[in-house]
């Protein structure tokens, strides 16, 4: 089931179509089933995207969001379901009429053609005039930066060129909906950032409809205004991208974005503890939505725990909520942040993330020092599933 | 392990050297002036002479030439689209046999296949002649042609297709304005092995062939069976000296063509 | 799937062209050959009887298949000639097979040894003398080969023998003419397949202690098999059925079946018994010839 919470602070810069009741999307996706033989790729997913959205598929390999792209390209055909673009059925449209264009995963450049020529091959199947082709093939290269290498073939070009080449080529149609299939998987770690900030504001320029397709986490974080979490064919979670990460519906989502503690209980009688688990009892931050005694999950996010080295001091009260002593364990140094794998002293392992604030000479928490955690209410979410 | 190994280089320069060898001494015994192989005479071009000359042996040629150039083209041309069937469009009615036809004249000794295209023509009434043997050729031709397109369209990165008929194209004009221009260099070579095919046959022509339709090797051969002579030397050595400039300025022509006839690869 | 109405009839065209054509040249061309291999020679045009008349109706169709009979197989059956024939025939062929294994795995072995743009070129040179004629390369050997040819000449010259050998006319010749002008069809698959080889896989064994020979042994070996298969089959089918270079190179005592076939055609002029004798060497090659379509086909991955 699609969570679709309404909480407008999630949405990025205020924009958030799908909270507005009377707004149609762009491209409706009616329970659309792909089977190969018994095995289902895509089963019985429904979604919506907003014209102007950044929409992003996220999941595992194998999870269905490459075959769902190729569905509404027009490349697979379902085997149930419907997909309508501005409320026009798309299935007896074939790929070459279909207003949607896809930039490849290996952009498949021709590399029989120039860079112009390439650029130039859509305008030219839709018949337009020379001088008109012409103009609007310089000015996307002008837009995306390659306007000196128009004559040049793709094998004479680097990675990140072809990629803009691939970009310009399905762009220059000013499709309904572009879609990406992995366009960064091929891009060092460096570029690929550039590229995402370039994409997003060519995007909002353009006023155009994005689907990109990928697994990395960071990057549908950064680019998308909603991701579509998949997992093997099935939609787990559709919302922006703070949502999804401060209040995934799920424990496969908590876990699945970002790194989580997850803690099972019971739902206390008055609603708002969770008890039973094996951090003892927990304090939620508002009154659950579940019966008392049924069994819940608590998820911590590694960052919102906090920690302090066990030395005799007011804090640590042995009937302060929601906190413990703990063994460190493992120490992970990433630059930015610390990782800490931790035991507490009834056997639970927790982990920990803490910004390294401070300069390297101030001594940090170290292997198997005692540490006081804890965490506060409200940074506890309550997964019923 | 790149380096070769004594074994390895032995067994390269042998191996190459075993192929050539007859070839450069039947050339070199084309400029013996003197008749007898046991005699060297001196360097000479008598036989090559006497070859202008030769009325028959010139007719024959260019009889060979004609049929070769016909078949070769219809062969590319039938293999093509025999190619492209087996690789893509899937599974369809009558492909296991199908594709059975295309492969067993490869094997099958041509004496076979010559004979049963003559009985062919024989049930059916047909002036056996100068089309016989084209239509024969052809279609020993074909099969050749459609198994290096298959393996040219196996290679082929699909989703180039994909990509032209994203940006509007229909199928017809994908195959038009991205497949064929791609392929064209497997296209070409099987061209020229179709057309090498039909110039060098003796067996199905013989089969095949009826008056006035002498082609150069039934020529050659009606002669070599005599033994050998010289000016089946000077013939054969400037038949090897045509093919031989013609398959190295293919290769230099493909290795020109390579980069942008290969997909473009990206590496993740 | 939804077809387009103009992309069916296209595709149609696509396999029915070729499709017909095969038809029409090559399955048709074999029945033809069955059933002249039924009938009997007859002093007449065509040279045979009886002979299949559309206009003679009914009665006519009837009297067609009376006159067909498997006399020529009975023949063919109690000539230990022709028995003898098949037999040497698929035994030059094994044998020449052999040879071409032998010969042909190390220069395949060797070119994938080399660096890669060193390795187009050699192909290119391998392939070579495939383009030149076949008949120019099996004359080149009669050359060679003549009683004071170059060979012979050598020969004395090294004092390896005192009187010239006569190698023309016998199966010596035949082999050196087979695998001659057959190296080339071994040699390229087998390099297809050993480049397809994953050098990780052999420098994993290394590494895993095991000596070069052990490897190859074990594991270039194997992995090439589909290409020894499919270069044996390509060399033995059509090896079977050789006349040029029995002929050419050959004696009496090579009597090879493509030469029966064509003697019994062009020299006694009897049709139905030459019909016979193919129609029996490809029921002998169809087994090797299907394992070699299969094998094809699942190269190519098309089953």
């Amino acid at each position: 089931m699609a969570s679709t919470t309404t909480i407008p602070g999630f949405a990025k810069r205020g924009f958030a179509p799908w909270t507005d009741r009377n707004s149609q999307p762009l491209l409706r996706i009616e329970a659309i089933s792909k089977r190969f033989g018994d095995f289902a790729a895509v089963d019985q997913l429904s979604l919506d995207v907003f014209q102007g959205e950044f929409f992003a598929l996220l999941g595992p390999s194998g999870c269905g969001k490459t075959t769902l792209l190729r569905l509404i390209a027009g490349f697979e055909h379902p085997s149930s379901g419907r997909i309508l673009l501005d409320g026009v059925d798309l299935a007896p449209v074939p790929p070459h009429r279909r207003p949607v264009n896809m930039m490849f995963q290996t952009y498949a450049l021709f590399p029989h053609l120039t860079v112009e020529g390439n650029v130039a091959f859509g305008l030219k199947q839709e018949g337009l005039p020379k001088a008109e082709i012409a103009t609007r093939v310089a000015d996307m290269l002008a837009l995306v930066k390659l306007e000196t290498f128009g004559l040049r073939k793709p094998h004479q070009l680097s990675g990140g060129q072809r990629q803009r080449v691939a970009l310009a080529r399905s762009l220059v149609k000013r499709p309904r909906v572009l879609l990406l299939d992995e366009p960064m998987a091929a891009l060092d770690k460096k570029l690929r950032g550039e590229t995402q900030f370039e994409l997003m504001d060519l995007q909002r320029s353009l006023g155009l409809t994005f689907v990109i397709v990928t697994h990395d986490q960071s990057e549908a974080m950064t680019v998308a205004d909603r991701i579509a979490v998949m997992d093997r064919g099935r939609l787990m979670q559709v919302g922006p991208p703070a949502e999804i990460y401060e209040q995934p519906d799920s424990r496969w989502v908590a876990d699945f974005i970002g790194s989580v503690n997850l803690l099972e209980g019971r739902v206390g009688e008055a609603g708002d503890t969770i008890e039973g688990t094996p951090f003892g009892r927990i304090r939620v931050g508002a009154k659950v939505a579940a019966e008392p005694h049924a069994t819940v999950w608590v998820a911590v996010r590694p960052e919102k725990i906090r920690l302090a080295r066990c030395e005799a001091g007011a804090e640590q009260r042995a009937d302060t909520e929601n906190s413990a002593v703990a063994t460190v364990v493992d120490v992970g140094y990433l630059g930015d942040l610390s990782l800490f794998k931790l035991r507490t002293e009834s056997g639970v392992p927790l982990q920990a993330a803490i910004a390294n604030t401070g300069p390297l000479t101030a001594r940090g928490i170290g292997w198997n020092e005692k540490v006081w955690l804890s965490f506060a209410p409200e940074a506890t979410i309550v997964l019923t599933r | 392990m790149r380096r070769l190994s004594a074994f390895n280089t032995a067994a390269l320069v042998l191996g190459i050297g075993f192929l050539y060898l007859p070839i450069i001494i039947l050339v070199i015994y084309s400029f013996n002036a003197s008749r007898l192989v046991a005699v060297w005479g001196g360097w000479s071009t008598r036989w090559y002479a006497a070859l202008v000359q030769d009325e028959p042996l010139l007719q024959a040629a260019s009889i060979s030439f004609r049929i070769a150039f016909i078949a070769a083209l219809v062969a590319t041309f039938l293999g093509t689209l025999a190619a492209v069937a087996l690789i893509r469009f899937g599974r369809f009615r009558g492909r296991l046999p199908f594709a059975a036809m295309i492969y067993a004249p490869l094997v099958m000794p041509e004496v076979i296949t010559g004979l049963s295209m003559l009985l062919l023509f024989v049930a059916v009434s047909i002036d056996r002649g100068f089309w016989t043997i084209v239509i024969a050729h052809t279609t020993m031709a074909t099969c050749f042609v459609a198994v290096i397109i298959q393996s040219r369209l196996v290679d082929f990165d699909v989703s180039l297709e994909e990509a032209a008929m994203d940006l509007g194209a229909s199928p017809a004009r994908t195959l038009l304005l991205v497949t064929l221009p791609l392929i064209f260099p497997a296209i070409a070579a099987s061209w020229m092995l179709a057309f090498t095919l039909s110039l060098d046959d003796l067996v199905i022509a013989s089969f095949t062939t009826g008056p006035g339709a002498t082609t150069l090797p039934i020529r050659i051969y009606s002669e070599v069976r005599l033994g050998v002579s010289p000016e089946m030397n000077a013939v054969c050595s400037i038949v090897v000296a045509v093919v031989g400039i013609a398959v190295i300025a293919a290769s230099i022509l493909t290795k020109l063509n390579a980069a942008r006839g290969a997909p473009v690869q990206v590496q993740p | 799937m939804k077809p387009q109405p103009q992309r069916s009839r296209l595709a149609g065209i696509v396999v029915w062209l070729p499709y017909a054509w095969l038809i029409a040249f090559f399955l048709l061309p074999f029945l033809i050959v069955l059933k002249i291999s039924l009938s009997q020679s007859a002093i007449a045009q065509p040279p045979y009887t009886p002979v299949f008349d559309l206009a003679a109706g009914w009665s006519g169709l009837r009297s067609f298949f009376a006159g067909l009979s498997l006399d020529n197989y009975v023949f063919l059956g109690s000539d230990p000639l022709y028995v003898l024939s098949y037999m040497k025939s698929l035994q030059i062929a094994a044998f020449s097979t052999l040879l071409l294994l032998l010969i042909g795995y190390p220069i395949a072995y060797a070119i994938t040894r080399t660096p890669r743009h060193v390795q187009a070129v050699l192909a290119v040179l391998v392939i070579l003398p495939f383009w030149t004629s076949f008949l120019i390369r099996i004359y080149a050997w009669m050359n060679i080969l003549q009683h004071d040819g170059p060979l012979n000449q050598l020969l004395l010259a090294l004092h390896i023998v005192r009187e010239p050998p006569a190698w023309l006319s016998t199966n010596t010749a035949v082999y050196i003419g087979i695998v001659y002008s057959y190296l080339p069809f071994m040699v390229l698959p087998l390099y297809a397949a050993l480049e397809r080889l994953d050098e990780s896989l052999l420098e994993a064994a290394a590494d895993l202690g095991c000596p070069r020979w052990r490897t190859f042994w074990t594991i270039t070996l194997p992995l090439s098999a589909p290409g020894v298969v499919a270069g044996s089959l390509l060399c033995f089918i059509p090896i079977v059925g050789e006349f040029v270079i029995p002929d050419l190179l050959g004696g009496s005592q090579t009597a090879m079946i493509g030469q029966a076939i064509w003697s019994e055609f062009f020299a006694n002029k009897d049709w139905p018994t030459a019909a016979a004798v193919a129609v029996v060497l490809v029921c002998l090659l169809v087994t090797p010839i299907v394992i070699f379509q299969h094998q094809t086909m699942r190269g190519m991955e098309l089953d």
